[in-house]
């Protein structure tokens, strides 16, 4: 570049460079073909490496290269201390250079199968793969591997560089072979662009200059092919999408939607429905920095103002009334694992799409895919590397286009709920309705219903209920108040919205209890089992208040127990007892005439609770208390 | 497709929007984001990054500069008027601690002085604030360990990066989700090469430090680089040998830690062309790069930048 600098005025380079486009590629192959080596060559003859960093890349050849007595690239590009101790890249690199007529990002992965998911990420972004192939080898079970893989992620564009010609003297009829061989095996791939280059790394045939040694070959050199590919037209054009990723209310009376296009035009005036609302509305503005625009395009980011005042929040999509994407809970998916741990069926795990988060889970495994042999399994549940299709149901709708279509709305993560990973990556399939998809019970709610557990989720009844299961546990001498209380609470809540449910003594005694009396012993087994339905009726989501003199501390401890501490709520009534026996004069005569045993307070000591979450009396007593503490405790 | 429209972007133009779009994901994710502004020439493209992100509204965030108390005197005033002018919400932190005891790259080294002043009063403000991101200016292209981290970089609740447990990162689909205590740093320019920086700066006419530019400064040879002799806290023994030579920097840190480079680029263009012609690269003026093989690698797990 130092030359184009000397014949150029700067002024006129920089203003060639502001208007240079950028091509995004993969390089897939193993140290062995002589990846790092073709990379390095293309840094160090678009002379992207500065003296320094030669002085230090001769100094670690010596040290410990693997290039013999030759400049060791691959020593440029491995960037962590214990590859470079093992001689292998681990993750995936990026790399940066430019030439006169582009930049461009190289995302160098490696190429062993272990390594499988390192690829899939370099090529997420990339608009172009360079496949290496050994001129000796020709097409070997990695080369298909890597094949299958950039066909997968959707790239469009490949270049088979087969390296070492040097190796195999150069000859024609070695590539021909390689380049039949290749084609023969992508019919089954989607790939719609593919370009056959002779080279040699090591000595830079056809990498930079076009080779002498190659008359036979009339193409490009595999610098001039990256330069001149044409990849614009790849993006989606067609059909807008324009998820919203941020609300911008900076105060005064703006309100924009801030997002990156993902599809499509935008255009001032065009007609615009929001989903999943459906609402409709028109585009007022398109606010930039640099002005206001006429129209964006992806990958543009922008900020969206609409004619109407309608609620859009993050994780909306602004798409034309005439061109939806899909609507669904339910599609299919090519998804790779990419977590040391292998896919637990039984989790809900966390997807994100475009800009929308939310719960999903893995309905049905359709097979698993082997990458070396493009053979089809089934399998129980994918382990780190493996890719295969699947059923996925979302816990609300999203707004999708098939991978192929659009990659920016046809892809996602999945996030494990524990771990916070991303376990694994996806790109969604709609060759099937979601009609004809198999059953909404997945193969871990049919482990559920043979286990006799529950196919809905604590989170699934709240967020119905909007409520967590609780019990209100009032204590007190008799007329102390409680069934008051209680009674006004169970409205006040039933009004409120909420699924409630009243339990006192006399309802239990009555049938569940019949079989129990007063003594100690059996008013424990009483109260057990009040506590045992209440922990039920908790589980499923429901509100308990129960009103039970419980006098005994010890007693109350074990109910908190089997309820659970967290929902355990208790109310202490701490009416004097000579109030109590003005309110219920009637029980507490019969009692201290002896009639009446095991009344609490006259013959059996009653133990104020010492710690209660709230104590009230029979004259003051104020429910919305009791509302604000269960409130508070969500 | 209508009349005169075009549909393609140049290099910059997809990385401003890259940069936009991992911005915004931040302050929609996160809910206490933070921007560590070092003055540098990439920080003050992140900032206008951030500007145009929430167009015509301001950062949701605030501004975190982590001063180790030798930074350069011209870095200092350059911040505090911009951050006046633009009205920046901005958190200056450094380490009290270290400060009372005197540590500095004269008398401590290079190596105790970064640790102290630098890593560990950053670790100190984000534990201070609880913050839950970070963003920082730092470019893949700047150093070897650095090209294989992650836009989004997972840190632990002790700070810590681990190179070999990086989340995988997709498309632009970004993973923001931790637990109390770990957090994220981010990094909107990873795909940008010093000369995209250049070019920016320059279509934007973004204010810099004019420390870039070349100017007659007193310099004294250190440690194999030339340093500016900035205040009196230079050994009276170094600065007596100062001499005037027309010099700029490619990078700016702790004056004692950063070289200069003898230099006639007095303009954008003159540094760009320089640029392109140089026989070093950027880092090799940070003197801190060189204590360790693989130290950027070691910093970093460490919790530094």
């Amino acid at each position: 570049m130092e030359d184009q600098i000397k014949a150029m005025d700067i002024k006129a380079f920089l203003e060639q460079d502001e208007k240079k486009d950028l091509l995004r590629l993969l390089t897939a192959g193993s140290v062995d073909d002589g990846k790092s080596t073709l990379i390095g060559r293309l840094l160090f003859d678009s002379k992207r490496i500065y003296e320094d960093q030669l002085a230090a890349l001769e100094r670690d050849s010596r040290r410990v290269g693997h290039a013999g007595e030759n400049i060791d690239y691959a020593l440029l590009l491995d960037g962590l201390k214990a590859e470079r101790e093992q001689g292998i890249t681990i993750d995936v690199a990026y790399r940066y250079f430019s030439t006169n007529k582009r930049k461009f990002i190289i995302a160098d992965t490696p190429g062993h199968e272990q390594y499988t998911r390192n690829m899939v990420t370099g090529a997420s972004t990339a608009n172009l793969a360079i496949i290496l192939a050994d001129a000796r080898k020709g097409i070997i079970t990695q080369t298909k591997r890597h094949t299958f893989l950039v066909s997968l992620l959707g790239i469009r564009h490949v270049i088979v560089a087969v390296n070492k010609m040097d190796l195999t003297d150069y000859k024609q009829d070695v590539f021909n072979a390689i380049c039949e061989d290749y084609k023969s095996f992508i019919t089954r791939l989607n790939i719609p662009d593919v370009h056959f280059i002779p080279l040699s790394a090591l000595h830079g045939e056809n990498v930079v200059e076009r080779s002498t040694k190659m008359p036979w070959y009339r193409g490009e050199s595999l610098l001039e092919l990256l330069e001149n590919i044409h990849i614009s037209s790849d993006r989606n054009f067609v059909d807008l999408r324009y998820p919203v990723q941020y609300v911008l209310r900076p105060g005064n009376d703006f309100r924009g939607f801030s997002g990156r296009l993902a599809g499509g035009i935008l255009r001032k005036g065009d007609p615009l429905m929001v989903l999943p609302s459906r609402k409709s509305s028109r585009v007022k503005s398109i606010v930039g920095y640099d002005g206001e625009r006429d129209y964006a395009f992806p990958p543009q980011s922008v900020t969206v103002t609409l004619e109407d005042e309608i609620d859009i929040s993050r994780g909306d999509m602004l798409v034309h009334p005439n061109n939806l994407p899909r609507v669904e809970r339910h599609f299919e998916a090519m998804l790779v694992w990419m977590d040391e741990n292998a896919m637990d069926p039984h989790t809900h795990f966390l997807i994100k799409q475009t800009t929308n988060s939310g719960k999903a889970r893995i309905d049905q495994i359709r097979y698993k895919i082997d990458v070396n042999t493009l053979h089809r399994s089934e399998t129980e549940h994918f382990q780190l590397n493996e890719i295969g299709r699947v059923v996925i149901t979302t816990a609300k709708p999203l707004f999708f286009d098939a991978y192929d279509k659009n990659h920016e709305t046809g892809s996602f993560i999945l996030i494990d709920p524990v771990t916070h990973n991303t376990c694994a990556v996806g790109m969604i399939i709609d060759r099937v309705s979601s009609e004809d998809l198999p059953s909404r019970i997945s193969d871990f709610e049919v482990q559920k219903i043979r286990e006799g557990r529950s196919l809905i989720t604590n989170e699934e009844r709240e967020a119905k209920y909007g409520q967590r299961g609780m019990t209100v546990w009032i204590t007190g001498l008799h007329g102390s108040g409680k069934n008051d209380v209680a009674l006004r609470l169970e409205k006040r809540l039933f009004e409120l919205g909420h699924i409630v449910v009243f339990i006192n003594g006399q309802k239990i005694r009555e049938r569940l209890s019949q079989d129990l009396d007063f003594s100690a012993a059996d008013r424990a087994e009483h109260l057990r089992r009040v506590a045992e339905v209440c922990r039920l009726l908790n589980d499923h989501g429901i509100i308990c208040i129960c009103s039970f003199i419980s006098p005994c501390e010890d007693i109350r401890r074990q109910l908190a127990e089997i309820i659970g501490k967290p929902r355990f709520k208790l109310i202490y009534m701490q009416t004097g007892i000579d109030r109590c026996k003005e309110n219920k004069p009637e029980l507490y005569r019969e009692a201290e005439s002896g009639k009446l045993r095991f009344l609490a307070g006259v013959d059996v000591p009653y133990e104020a609770p010492e710690f209660p979450d709230l104590s009230m009396d029979l004259d003051n007593n104020d429910i919305e208390k009791i509302v604000d503490l269960l409130q508070s405790a969500k | 497709m209508k009349g005169r429209e075009q549909y393609a972007l140049s290099h910059l133009q997809e990385l401003e929007a890259e940069s936009i779009h991992i911005i915004r994901e931040v302050a929609a994710e996160f809910e206490n984001p933070v921007m560590l502004y070092s003055i540098g020439k990439d920080s003050s493209v992140m900032l206008r990054l951030a500007e145009k992100a929430f167009y015509p509204g301001k950062p949701s965030f605030p501004l975190m500069h982590i001063d180790s108390k030798w930074k350069f005197r011209e870095m200092i005033s350059f911040r505090d008027t911009y951050a006046r002018e633009k009205g920046w919400d901005l958190i200056v932190h450094y380490n009290k601690e270290g400060h009372r005891k005197g540590i500095g790259p004269f008398t401590h080294g290079s190596k105790v002085h970064t640790d102290i002043m630098k890593t560990q009063a950053l670790l100190q403000a984000l534990e201070k604030h609880r913050f839950d991101a970070a963003f920082g200016g730092a470019r893949r292209d700047e150093e070897k360990s650095r090209a294989k981290e992650r836009i989004f970089s997972f840190r632990d609740r002790f700070h810590q990066w681990d190179p070999k447990n990086q989340r995988p990162e997709l498309w632009n689909i970004y993973n923001t989700r931790v637990m109390k205590g770990e957090s994220i740093r981010v990094f909107p320019l990873s795909n940008w090469t010093e000369l995209d920086v250049w070019q920016y700066i320059r279509m934007e006419n973004i204010p810099i430090v004019p420390l870039y530019f070349a100017k007659e400064r007193p310099v004294v040879f250190y440690n194999n680089a030339w340093i500016l002799a900035d205040d009196e806290r230079m050994p009276k023994a170094l600065r007596k040998k100062a001499l005037m030579k027309k010099v700029r920097f490619r990078t700016l840190g702790c004056y004692p830690l950063t070289g200069a480079v003898e230099s006639d680029a007095d303009t954008i263009e003159k540094i760009v062309e320089e640029m392109m012609v140089t026989t070093a690269s950027e880092r090799t003026t940070r003197v801190i790069d060189f204590d360790q093989e693989a130290s950027m690698e070691q910093k970093k797990r460490e919790g530094y930048f």
